[in-house]
């Protein structure tokens, strides 16, 4: 195995000097983050560079962390190179208020379907996306279900109904 | 030349005459019975009714249970489970219905034609079950009508057969005029039907 953490690690650090940051391997795995705005320039980098060939998306998700004010939501790329078997992990924060980061369906057709899912559960707006719009829920569903602002049991519900659960 | 072995020498008389239908009410005499239209209807209907199965998690496995030769759907006058939903007289909906498949069963349940039942299979069905959740239909009574309910998580094949038990019992009550009463309308109008 030719390409090692420290490689990627060296790259990255010497393409993007302080915009790459916050390198950690939990279980092995190099996991790092970059500013939203240079989000493809950082995938394209990983993609195109020779030696580097991440160019398998194997997953694309979201995490809403409420209590970060201002990153509360985390777009995460998981890539594969599959030439030498490495696995990395790239995360772009976003503000909640302002849930636009650029799509990567550009560089990777499987972000399509993806990114529809991420939308639709924590509704993280892509831009540029060819078709952004729900792909698992109802479409008239007006709030983004995955998001932790809901409490376990919404007592104000009315699809449900009480007689049957003994709170009537 | 007498064989080695003969079969069925001897005669089993059958225990009970489960094949047969109750006679309903009516006249009586030598030669001829008469009773009112309704019952004959009702007679044949409910012993030859069409299920459609509209399967989508594990009360479907109990309902194949049910089909099967043990426990034997076909006592009832049900053998032909049909697949087309103009054929069929009952929905039977065994599985949780999540919202997006809601209109699903409504289609189904529009390209039926009249007379026709639903009986809601399983807690999912009847009122949502342990799916107290965004993404689950809180009950197929949201978007069809239901006569009978069957409770259960799943429920066991005695308890499907029951509540076809009392679909039969529904079916051969009906009156005639029922369908084109003001009452029935009103039903479907609550589900936006017509």
């Amino acid at each position: 195995m030719s390409l090692t953490i420290e490689i990627v690690k060296q790259k990255l650090k010497s393409k993007f000097a302080e915009q790459v940051s916050a390198f950690t391997e939990p279980y092995g795995m190099l996991t790092f983050e970059a500013p939203k705005e240079i989000n493809l320039k950082v995938l394209n980098f990983l993609f195109d560079d020779e030696e580097l060939n991440f160019r398998f998306l194997t997953d694309l998700q979201a995490v809403h962390y409420p209590d970060q004010k201002g990153r509360e939501l985390v777009v995460v790329y998981h890539l594969h190179n599959l030439k030498d078997n490495l696995r990395i992990r790239f995360k772009v924060f976003t503000d909640i208020n302002t849930p636009d980061v650029y799509t990567a369906t550009g560089l990777f057709s499987a972000a399509n379907w993806m990114e529809r899912e991420t939308y639709d559960f924590y509704g993280v707006n892509f831009v540029g996306h060819p078709n952004l719009k729900r792909i698992l829920n109802v479409e008239e569903m007006d709030y983004f279900p995955m998001r932790k602002e809901f409490p376990l049991e919404d007592q104000t519900r009315i699809d449900k109904d009480d007689e049957m659960f003994g709170r009537g | 030349m007498s064989r080695p072995v003969s079969y069925n020498v001897n005669i089993k008389p059958l225990e009970t005459d489960i094949s047969m239908a109750d006679m309903p009410e009516g006249l009586k005499g030598e030669g001829f019975f008469a009773t009112s239209m309704d019952k004959v209807v009702g007679l044949a209907r409910k012993n030859s009714i069409w299920p459609l199965p509209f399967a989508t998690s594990c009360c479907g496995i109990e309902f194949m249970a049910t089909m099967g030769s043990h426990y034997d759907l076909a006592r009832f006058g049900s053998e032909r489970v049909g697949f087309s939903p103009r054929q069929c007289d009952l929905l039977m909906v065994m599985g949780t219905i999540a919202k997006k498949m809601g209109p699903v069963v409504k289609q189904v349940y529009l390209q039926m034609a009249e007379p026709r039942w639903v009986i809601a299979v399983g807690a999912c069905a009847c009122s949502g079950g342990i799916f107290d959740t965004y993404s689950v239909l809180q009950g197929i009574d949201q978007v069809v009508p239901v006569d009978v309910y069957v409770p259960g998580c799943p429920p066991r094949p005695e308890a499907i057969l029951d509540g076809f038990m009392r679909i039969q019992d529904l079916v051969g009550k009906e009156s005639l005029r029922r369908r084109n009463g003001e009452k029935y309308r009103q039903l479907l109008e609550s589900y936006g039907i017509q």
